[in-house]
């Protein structure tokens, strides 16, 4: 069960009294379309680089608000997850990104027809990030814009 | 990633999110939620288990595509 509970007493406390960022008003597109002629991209806050990326920046205050894109042909064996919180437990995705960035089963969906297809490339960010404002008003507006540029339909955003 | 997945809605692509936590999705509010009852580290389910990974990605798309949702729309998930 994803619940507090996971997580050490601080960590607990931290996040109850954190002050998360109210989404207000929540923006809210429609589906234009149908799903089979939608193109999917994917979004993981898993922190995920190919072999030929730089790393995220780990003495990055707050957390490094950078995204790396991750092409759609990418060999998921390939990909090093690098999430920086140590309160839980990685060995699943390290074993299998598809648990945190399923590119092999959103090919299987565009092979079936259950989605129109799949964008050429995909948005990899850090998750953790305490002091968001920079993703907020840059990081975030650059990575969607090039969503935008792909002309991508919708997105599925994975979290750890 | 809620706050990602708001700049995404804004700017015109349809989007959903896994969720772990019920608390954060209640105080962020991102536009689509699928909240499921895994872990830290496994929002879809289990590795190597496409089948597993399968439903969740389902369970996410159809809300993607239910019409009747209203924002902000948190969805329990039901294996």
């Amino acid at each position: 069960m994803g619940d507090l509970n996971e997580f050490s007493l601080p960590l607990r406390l931290f996040l109850k009294a954190y002050p998360w960022r109210r989404i207000d008003p929540v923006p809210w597109t429609p589906l234009g379309k149908p799903l089979s002629r939608c193109k999917l991209a994917l979004v993981s806050s898993a922190g995920f680089v190919m072999p030929d990326q730089p790393p995220f920046d780990e003495a990055f205050k707050g957390g490094d608000p950078s995204f790396r894109e991750i092409p759609s042909d990418a060999d998921v064996s390939k990909l090093r997850e690098s999430h920086r919180s140590e309160a839980f437990d990685h060995s699943g995705m390290q074993a299998d990104p598809n648990l945190a960035f399923p590119i092999d089963r959103v090919r299987e969906l565009a092979a079936r027809g259950r989605i129109g297809g799949v964008n050429r490339r995909h948005l990899s960010c850090m998750g953790s990030i305490t002091a968001p404002g920079r993703l907020v008003t840059q990081t975030a507006p650059a990575a969607a814009q090039r969503l935008v540029e792909d002309a991508v339909d919708v997105a599925l955003l994975v979290p750890v | 990633m809620g706050l990602v997945a708001a700049e995404l809605e804004r700017r015109g692509i349809t989007t959903v999110s896994i969720q772990l936590l019920r608390e954060v999705a209640e105080k962020v509010h991102p536009p689509r939620a699928l909240f499921v009852p895994f872990k830290h580290g496994y929002p879809l389910g289990a590795p190597n288990d496409p089948s597993r990974q399968h439903k969740v990605i389902e369970a996410a798309l159809r809300l993607l595509e239910d019409a009747s949702l209203t924002p902000p729309a948190l969805v329990d998930y039901r294996e």
